[in-house]
């Protein structure tokens, strides 16, 4: 099965007290905050590289950022991917999901030319990322390469964990996607979009080997020199969604002292919570 | 000159740090409170390829050098440092063999070190004191296809769980009638052979420190390592680079673990109704401790990159286990104060980290041995 893993870097999630918007500008100001492989997209490349054990074939991983993220694609493939492609051009800059989606499709079609492959079988993504989390990506992917999606994946069953449904030969897969309520069983006609959610499995931390093995792992960065989008379609100038305001709510809490006479306290916070029509 | 690291090797950092986290920290108090030696985590530390990260991949190792074992070592001793010394005496039994062993004794070996199936140690100090050297009593006789050793060593880290420990004997004397000294593999189960008492110490518990006896252990006259009458300059490279770098590492690690222990306690303890970080006498504790850990670290990377680059590093390495050693001791005192009546309390893992650095000073050779090599070094290159 060949499969492709969509990762994005982005601000480590465990650091975002420290992360700031600029009033001015109204940007993320990620000085010193450190950039990890979104959490998501992680469970997707393990699950890629468990399916890829079971049932071989290859795993490569795409991502759309500035060369700097160069180091993400390393750590993808110190963890088992085969090969990596970082689409990294100042042109794709300020892209909205619609437009970073529509890259990324592109990336895919241009990873089968250059292999000379008819298809990928899986497009594995994370459901949402940390930073933007607005899930668009992957259901976007999906539509511009015209394949059968579904999101919010915790469980990928193949070949005979799948019963009937899932054909040795991998036509098939069987999916839990869950809900607010329940989890809902599918059965998925390859190739299709895949997101899946943090409890699909626990990726494997990667080891020396794994890091010295990836400096023999292609690694290859294309520009839109190489991807040939015209430039009103991408980047900022081709994101039809326009941001509102941006900043940071203030949090701050009137605090009330009530006293410290419990009675009088009490009743106090009865009439508060009345008043408040509670 | 250039004081980054690659981007390769801030990944296996990251990949280390990671591991500790996950795997050593969460154990790390309780390790010490109870006295564990954590075995099972020597095969992960295989798979992860720390043990045998210096060692050449024929030998099952990674092939990479003495800057990325270090760096593997700060991060596992920032957690347990106890545990680093179990893995820091392993890899400096085993540089022996890579260094100076025969073929046959690195292919039976390493493998098993690198994966961490097999522990290994080097013994050298004796009753009659570490820092004479050339005082060992424990004496080898060649018999027929066997060295039949006779002698004690005490202080020795792994010594009830090596498989394979690599110990100096005196095997002669020259024409001035001093002992000279051959290093030779002595294997779990040998006859004749059998660790003694095993010590409770102050710090860096989780390892284990104790006594090896022979008592006419009988040794395949294959398992000497290098030549005969080399033991002691063998030991003492090794000590003098592999051990020193190790523990200047340790020490650095737990440098680490008191800044930013007494950071996060600065910003979360409220007095006078706000953050004692606040404060500037706290605020110099911690600016103390971080230069010190700045320097140790440069101290440290500066001797792991020269023996890297293959050029002489003992002087530099003394420097680094001296300085660290010494800083780590006062810092974890100031990581106490910082914490006030906290700082005492076991919950907190201020105390351990003043134990582990007591634990380091004497280690890889006491303060006073590593300045008498400074300054003989001093005394030649700036005459
Ligand atoms: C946790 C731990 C693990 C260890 N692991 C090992 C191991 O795996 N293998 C191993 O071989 N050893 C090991 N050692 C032993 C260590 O190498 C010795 O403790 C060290 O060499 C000092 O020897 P000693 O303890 O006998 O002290 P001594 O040599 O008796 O020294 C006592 C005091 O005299 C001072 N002194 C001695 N000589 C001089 C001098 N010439 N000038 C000035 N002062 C001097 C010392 O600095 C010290 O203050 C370990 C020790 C510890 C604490």
């Amino acid at each position: 099965m060949n499969i492709l893993v969509c990762i994005k870097p982005v601000p480590d999630p465990d650091k975002y007290g420290d992360l700031r918007i600029d009033p001015e500008t109204k940007r993320l100001v990620r000085e010193g905050v450190p950039t990890v492989i979104n959490p998501e997209d992680k469970n997707a490349l393990e699950e890629a590289l468990r399916l890829k054990e079971k049932l071989g074939g290859s795993v490569s991983v795409l991502s759309m950022a500035p060369e700097f993220s160069r180091d993400k694609l390393v750590e993808s493939l110190a963890m088992g991917a085969d090969e990596a492609y970082l689409l990294s051009d100042r042109a794709f800059g300020g892209a909205d999901t619609y437009v970073t989606s529509y890259v990324l499709a592109e990336g895919a079609r241009r990873i089968l030319a250059a292999k000379d492959l008819p298809r990928f079988d899986l497009i594995l993504m994370g459901n949402a990322s940390a930073d933007g989390a607005t899930s668009h990506v992957p259901t976007q992917i999906a539509e511009w390469l015209d394949l059968p999606h579904i999101c919010n994946v915790r469980e990928i069953r193949t070949g005979s964990e799948a019963g009937e449904a899932g054909a040795e030969d991998c036509s098939t897969l069987q999916v839990i996607r869950k809900t607010e309520t329940e989890d809902m069983l599918f059965a998925v006609d390859l190739p299709a979009v895949i997101a899946v959610s943090r409890e699909i499995n626990k990726p494997r931390l990667i080891n020396a080997m794994g890091i010295i093995k990836a400096r023999k792992k292609p690694l290859t960065i294309w520009s839109n020199e190489d991807l040939d989008l015209p430039r009103e379609v991408i980047g900022l100038a081709g994101s039809p969604t326009q941001p509102g305001a941006l900043f940071s709510p203030d949090m701050r809490r009137g605090a009330e002292s009530l006293g410290s006479e419990m009675d009088a306290a009490a009743d106090k916070i009865l009439e508060i919570v009345q008043k408040a029509g509670v | 000159m250039n004081f980054h690291f690659t981007e390769e090797q801030e990944l296996l950092r990251s990949a280390f740090a990671e591991f500790a986290k996950e795997e050593i920290a969460p154990n790390a108090a309780r390790w010490d409170a109870e006295n564990i030696t954590p075995l099972d985590i020597m095969p992960k530390l295989g798979e992860l390829g720390v043990l045998g990260i210096f060692v050449p991949e024929e030998y099952g190792g990674i092939g990479l050098g003495h800057t990325e074992r270090v760096m593997a070592l700060e991060e596992i001793a920032r957690h347990s440092a106890g545990l680093a010394m179990m893995v820091f005496t392993h890899q400096l039994g085993m540089a022996a063999i890579l260094d100076f062993g025969s073929e046959e004794q690195k292919k039976k070996y390493l493998p098993d070190m690198c994966a961490g199936t097999c522990i290994c140690g080097l013994a050298v100090t004796e009753p009659g004191g570490g820092s004479d050297v050339a005082g060992q009593k424990t004496a080898a006789v060649l018999e027929g296809d066997s060295w039949v050793v006779n002698g004690r060593k005490c202080f020795i880290t792994n010594s009830h769980c090596a498989g394979a420990t690599v110990i100096t004997c005196r095997t002669g004397e020259d024409e001035k009638g001093r002992g000279t000294f051959s290093t030779i593999i002595i294997e779990k189960g040998t006859e004749g052979f059998a660790p003694g008492r095993e010590e409770n110490k102050l710090g860096l518990r989780g390892s284990m420190t104790g006594e090896l006896i022979m008592n006419n252990a009988r040794v395949p006259k294959e398992n000497l390592v290098g030549e005969v009458g080399q033991g002691n300059p063998i030991a003492m490279k090794e000590i003098g680079e592999v051990g020193r770098a190790s523990m200047a590492a340790i020490a650095t690690g737990i440098l680490r673990g008191c800044l930013e222990d007494a950071v996060k306690f600065a910003n979360e303890r409220i007095v006078y109704g706000k953050p004692i970080a606040k404060l500037q006498a706290i605020q110099f504790h911690v600016a103390e401790i971080r230069c010190d850990y700045e320097a140790a670290r440069l101290m440290l990377y500066r001797a792991a990159a020269l023996k890297d680059e293959g050029k002489p590093a003992s002087p530099e390495f003394s420097m680094a286990k001296y300085f660290a050693t010494d800083a780590a001791c006062r810092d974890a005192r100031k990581c106490i104060e910082v914490m006030g009546g906290y700082g005492v309390v076991n919950e907190y893992a201020a105390g351990r980290y003043l134990r582990d650095a007591m634990g380091c000073i004497s280690s890889g050779g006491t303060g006073e041995i590593q300045k008498l090599i400074v300054a003989g070094d001093t005394m030649r290159k700036f005459k």
